[in-house]
């Protein structure tokens, strides 16, 4: 590693954190602003005033906003997070140490689908360009592009799961399994691999075929429009008719070195769209009633749990902080006319 | 010198299909290319030059298309050629060098995968080992430093990589190279030294090269042969000494006029002739130099002249150097 190349890594990393700071900020004084109050929203309207009292001071919430907003960071930075504001007021961490490789384990393969499947068809697209299977695959990403993900999923649902019966309509295993399943690491198909638990590994990859499917592609529409347009423009360049007249084959010319041309924008993309995965993850989430991050906040969010809340969004911040970083470094390795 | 034929062109047409209607880029052109020669194509701007250029490697693609003629390339008729022969034709027996070396190499690709890549397309047999080897005798030869076949196309000056581009150009042994405005890009000092370098290679490799450039001068100082083209037309070719000295077709008389000094303006020269340049999609009927022409003759916007020889060896496309029975009669009746 050179040393040009270790101040880019160091400067582009110490760029994340105020982005990351920026956005748990924003959370932090949006969510105060919002109607609605975390202590009556789980006690009722029942429940005296001095009671409600009681558990606000205890909790903190009547500290001064500014003295909350330290202590949130302090939370933040340590990983510690603090306790949830409602039901049972559980450790956030133990929570979201639960909830995270659950949605990992949904988007990571939702991603990889999406870029693998989404690319090629661009790619074949646009080798294509005019012909019927052009315009067959256009329409298919306009068409997957406009559905929205819960209503996929239901269809999803009432195809596979109901109808044919294929497989499992929610949650990440059979619950006859998951009484005896042993889960050190959260991501089921790790742990199932670990131990040996070959009918549990079965179950915990058919549970994540539809939701998978689902948030894949959700997606693929905007890596098919993108990888095709991209890789028309990069066939009309300069090299690639200078690559034909040296008898270079056009498969070689499409798949070579255009594609390789085009990946430098498909990695901005994916880096882009992983706000907009994250987003779908949620829907996904719910409509499949997956244990995710996801979930839990639509639930907290609920609540006015802002504790809670909080911290999920700080983790998914610092989730698309990762992933954009990862792309730009990946971007700086495949590129060679970046140079720091 | 008389010379072996290496490329026969034959009654070679393409069209462009447009919105407007059909454009009739290069219109019924026949022409040799001689083996061994600097063959110089000049004309002004949309003329066709590259049009010819790239319908000699059958690189013509759509909206365009080859409409008519032959390719004779030693003695064989590429048009009849399949995809695949085609492929293997392209970069071993005729290869192309672009105007801008700045695109014309992948930017991703080092100039070492470049070469053994143009090696490997054509011979999948030779190891990567042997076509590097290859590659860095003919790099040397071109003074290009061995350390460069690392480096990526933006880690090149533009003569570097031009000269990268003629190297690709060479390494199959192409007969015939296509040199479309390869030089225009570069500064005049970096453009005479590869003009230099080209007519090295020449001699050195017996190749023939067909030069497509605006730089007049730079022809005059190169090329064996010249070839000019107007709306489509070859309406001029022969000797350099010849042609220069005693322009025959009107355009190139007034092509010649239009560079003021050959020896004091080494720089590219746009072309001034009175008029504007023809409209390809409704071309002039006759001549089409005729609307432009202070020679013309009622006979010029009536009928097409003929690509016609005349003593000294010059191809000419003008009446005034061909016979016609209405000739006379239609002069008269103006
Ligand atoms: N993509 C295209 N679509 C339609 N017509 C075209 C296209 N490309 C070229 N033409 C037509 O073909 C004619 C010849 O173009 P060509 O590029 O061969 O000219 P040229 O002599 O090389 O010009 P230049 O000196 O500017 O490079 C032009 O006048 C134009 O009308
Ligand atoms: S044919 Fe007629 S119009 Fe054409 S160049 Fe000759 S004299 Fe001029
Ligand atoms: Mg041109």
């Amino acid at each position: 590693m050179s040393s040009s190349f270790r101040k880019f890594l160091i400067t582009r990393i110490l760029l994340t954190i105020p982005m990351v700071l920026i956005l748990v900020s924003l959370i932090f004084f949006v969510m105060r602003v919002l109607p609605g109050d975390p202590i009556r929203s789980q006690l009722g309207p029942r429940v005296s005033e001095e009671q409600a009292d009681v558990l606000r001071e205890r909790l903190g919430l009547n500290d001064p906003i500014l003295v909350q907003y330290g202590n949130y960071l302090k939370d933040i930075v340590t990983f510690d997070f603090g306790n949830a504001l409602t039901q049972g007021e559980r450790p956030i961490k133990d929570e979201l140490g639960e909830r995270l490789p659950a949605t990992l384990e949904l988007t990571i393969p939702a991603m990889l689908f999406t870029s693998i499947f989404g690319v090629s068809l661009g790619a074949f697209a646009a080798k294509n360009r005019k012909k019927p299977i052009d315009y067959i695959i256009r329409l298919f990403s306009i068409f997957i592009y406009s559905i929205p993900i819960f209503f996929l999923g239901l269809i999803f649902q009432i195809v596979f799961g109901v109808q044919l019966d294929w497989l499992p309509l929610s949650g990440r295993m059979d619950s006859m399994l998951l009484t005896t399943f042993q889960s050190t690491t959260n991501f089921y198909v790790l742990d199932a691999i670990i131990s040996h638990n070959w009918p549990a590994l079965w179950s915990a990859v058919l549970h994540l075929i539809m939701p998978t499917l689902t948030l894949g592609l959700a997606l693929t529409g905007v890596f098919i429009r993108l990888t095709r347009a991209n890789m028309i423009e990069m066939l009309r360049s300069d090299f690639i008719a200078a690559g034909k007249a040296r008898g270079i084959s056009e498969k070689r010319l499409v798949y070579h070195h255009a594609l390789r041309n085009t990946f430098i924008p498909i990695l901005t993309l994916i880096g882009l769209q992983t706000a907009i995965l994250i987003a779908g993850a949620v829907l996904t989430e719910t409509t499949f009633s997956w244990p995710g991050i996801g979930r839990y906040l639509v639930e907290r969010i609920a609540l006015r749990d802002y504790t809670a809340v909080q911290s999920t969004i700080a983790v998914f911040a610092f989730f698309v902080a990762i992933i954009s970083l990862v792309m730009d470094l990946l971007n700086a390795v495949i590129d060679p006319r970046i140079r720091y | 010198m008389e010379r072996e034929t290496l490329v026969s062109v034959q009654d070679l047409s393409v069209t462009y299909q447009t919105r407007i209607g059909p454009v009739s880029a290069v219109d019924h052109v026949s022409f040799e290319i001689q083996k061994g020669e600097i063959l110089g194509l000049v004309g002004e701007s949309g003329c066709g030059k590259s049009t010819l250029g790239k319908a000699l490697m059958r690189l013509i693609e759509p909206p365009a298309e080859i409409s008519s003629g032959h390719i004779i390339f030693e003695g064989e008729d590429i048009m009849a050629y399949d995809e695949e022969k085609m492929r293997d034709f392209r970069g071993r027996r005729t290869s192309m060098i672009f105007q801008d070396p700045m695109t014309s190499l992948n930017p991703m690709q080092r100039v070492d995968d470049h070469l053994i890549e143009a090696i490997q397309v054509h011979e999948p047999k030779t190891s990567r080992e042997k076509a590097l080897e290859r590659s860095s005798v003919l790099i040397e030869r071109l003074g290009i430093g061995l350390n460069r076949l690392g480096s990526y196309p933006h880690q090149l000056s533009g003569g570097m990589r031009q000269r990268v581009m003629t190297g690709l150009g060479l390494v199959l042994n192409a007969q015939l190279i296509i040199a479309d405005e390869a030089t225009t890009s570069l500064d005049v000092i970096v453009e005479a030294k590869l003009a230099d370098q080209l007519r090295e290679i020449r001699d050195e490799f017996g190749v023939t090269l067909l030069m497509i450039t605006h730089n007049i001068a730079l022809v005059a100082e190169m090329a064996d042969r010249v070839a000019v083209m107007y709306a489509g037309h070859v309406v001029e070719m022969g000797d350099i000494y010849t042609v220069f000295e005693k322009p025959m077709h009107p355009y190139t008389q007034g092509l010649l006029g239009s560079v003021p000094s050959v020896e004091l303006n080494d720089r590219d020269e746009l072309f001034k002739m009175p008029g504007e340049p023809p409209n390809l999609t409704h071309p002039p009927t006759g001549c089409r130099f005729h609307p432009r022409c202070q020679y013309a003759m009622p006979i010029c916007s009536q009928l097409e002249p003929d690509l016609t020889k005349q003593p000294s060896g010059t191809l000419v496309h003008c009446w005034l150097y061909q016979d016609h029975p209405d000739k006379q009669k239609n002069t008269l009746k103006a």
